[in-house]
């Protein structure tokens, strides 16, 4: 039924430290990997080894850059995939009945055999979070590793969002934010973690912590510095004997 | 937004059948007798079913079209879906009885064009739902919509009518009135429509990404090389390249041709009949008019692209 939950028990989501994330693209990765050798039908590429590549994918690392008014330019790594809406404008759409939110834990999903992929969902859908499979035709998105999270076939350990396991910068989190208490709650209490186009009204659940300020961002530029000079040898303070040698052989020419 | 020949097939030529079915219900004349009736109806039904069916080519599984009867109580292409075979199966027994008796039974014509209403109402509202897509989501997108298919509409009753007059007034006449009605509420979209950008509807990178609190965010790179589903679908750059083109070439086919058209039979008081080639130029018009909806339409997600 693609009526919303009036409210989820859990709400499952993730957090996303822009100040962390270096661009790795592993997320990326590892849940193509994943995605397309579990549950469903597989995330498909086409041409993948021609002169047009292109596939479904259910996370993208965008990278931005951002110039403060005063200051250095920064840039930002931003992985993007679905934030699994508490008001999904992806769900309502649905003719069919495909898309759904849980009402157990507020996760998303697509039932693959109920979509005719029309493409309304990914029309209705600000942030691209949902790709059309181009062989099998029917909308993916992000699962939030449904399949890995309960999975009581895998170690205890492993039990969260295959992006969220692989990430070496630890700049990913999973957990519930309908518990105050939870470490992504109280991660996003603490950092003033934000919502994406909060004014689409879509009440995003991942949340995205925004890079901390630059610890000396007003650093004036050294208009004396030179890469030259830099990669000239510096021997100033050279003592001893090798300080002697060093100075002769300057007397050398 | 990429503008699908199937889609833009289905939204013009189901709204004329929509809109001709309207006519009909309303008890447009038509010459007497049964294979007349059988006929014309005939025309209303094959636009409208053609429309339907061309809108299931875009499916990825047209299949499996018969699930999307079932969700009329969130979605817009369900209702249009469930709203469309109901007002066909309304008018088939309008036409039945018709052909059966000769008597055409007022209210159930009523109710078809109200259903036909109600389903280029939906069809419009399909798009219009959209916030991702500033310029669809106005209250003039169902307006227009419902207005061009009123106009499909007369202009097939008007050729048919066997005296030339639509409820009494001259055919060729209220075609022209409609025609213009339906296009001034099209330029002053396209007005609307102008305004109604990403950045008005308070949309920018800057909140797309959350970045606007450190400063101004542009794209450094992209996440992959080539292009993907949605930089297909929804980042169309073509039509905006060639619209005010697309729009001269919209309003000479759709507008001014027909209303010469219009002007000429009711000043030379030609046969109505001939009013069948100023449809001809409308619909080419509104293939137009359509081809520019979808391919000028900005979506929220270009933002991150």
């Amino acid at each position: 039924m693609t009526a919303l939950p009036q409210s989820t028990g859990k709400k499952l989501g993730l957090v996303i430290d822009l100040d962390i994330c270096v661009g790795c693209h592993a997320c990326v990765v590892v849940c193509k990997e994943w995605n397309t050798s579990g549950y469903g039908a597989p995330l498909a590429d086409s041409d993948p080894y021609g002169s047009e590549p292109s596939g479904a994918w259910l996370n993208r690392v965008h990278t931005f850059e951002v110039q403060p008014d005063v200051g250095p330019a920064s840039i930002v790594h931003f992985p993007k995939s679905c934030l699994h809406c508490e008001t999904a404008p992806c769900v309502t759409v649905c003719p069919t009945g495909a898309s759904y939110k849980r009402s157990e834990d507020g996760i998303v999903l697509v039932d693959e055999d109920m979509c005719i992929g029309c493409g309304l969902c990914a029309w209705a859908c600000p942030y691209g979070a949902r790709e059309m499979d181009p062989a099998e035709k029917v909308m993916k998105k992000c699962t939030l590793c449904v399949d890995r999270i309960y999975n009581e076939n895998i170690p205890e350990i492993d039990r969260e969002p295959a992006c969220v396991k692989t990430c070496p910068a630890n700049a990913r989190h999973f957990g519930d934010f309908a518990d105050p208490d939870s470490d992504v709650s109280v991660m996003v209490k603490e950092r003033g973690g934000i919502d994406l186009m909060p004014e689409q009204g879509t009440k995003p659940v991942n949340k995205y912590l925004m890079p901390r300020p630059k610890t000396n961002p007003l650093m004036e530029v050294d208009e004396t510095f030179s890469l030259a000079d830099m990669a000239r040898e510096n021997t100033t303070g050279a003592t001893g004997l090798l300080g002697w040698i060093d100075r002769a052989l300057d007397r050398l020419g | 937004m990429h503008p699908a020949i199937s889609v833009i097939f289905f939204t013009v030529m189901s709204g004329a059948g929509f809109g001709f079915m309207a006519m009909l219900g309303l008890g447009a004349s038509v010459p007497d007798g049964p294979m007349s009736a059988f006929l014309i109806s005939g025309v209303a039904g094959v636009l409208a079913v053609a429309g339907l069916l061309a809108s299931t080519f875009h499916l990825g599984h047209p299949e499996r079209a018969l699930k999307a009867f079932s969700q009329w109580r969130t979605s817009w292409l369900s209702r249009e879906g469930v709203l469309a075979v109901s007002t066909l199966m309304l008018f088939a027994i309008y036409v039945l009885i018709w052909m059966a008796t000769g008597d055409r039974i007022i209210v159930l014509g009523l109710f078809v064009a109200l259903g036909a209403a109600a389903t280029v109402f939906a069809t419009a509202m399909i798009y219009a739902q959209l916030k991702t897509v500033p310029q669809w989501n106005m209250q003039q997108t169902p307006l227009c919509y419902l207005l061009f298919a009123a106009v499909s509409g007369v202009l097939l009753a008007a050729s048919f009518a066997p005296d030339g007059t639509i409820f009494g007034m001259p055919g060729a006449m209220l075609a022209m009135m409609e025609l213009l009605m339906a296009w001034a509420a099209k330029v002053m979209w396209w007005q609307q429509a102008k305004k109604a950008t990403l950045a008005a509807s308070g949309s920018t990178v800057e909140t797309a990404t959350g970045l606007g609190s450190i400063g101004k965010t542009r794209l450094l790179e992209r996440p992959h090389t080539g292009e993907n589903y949605l930089t297909k679908e929804m980042i169309h750059k073509i039509g905006r390249k060639h619209a005010t083109k697309l729009r001269l070439i919209a309003m000479i086919l759709g507008c001014i041709i027909p209303v010469l058209i219009c002007l000429v039979v009711l000043l030379l008081a030609i046969s109505n009949i001939w009013l069948l080639a100023a449809f001809g130029f409308l619909m080419a018009g509104l293939f137009a008019e359509r081809w520019l909806f979808f391919a000028e339409a900005e979506h929220s997600v270009s933002l991150y692209y």
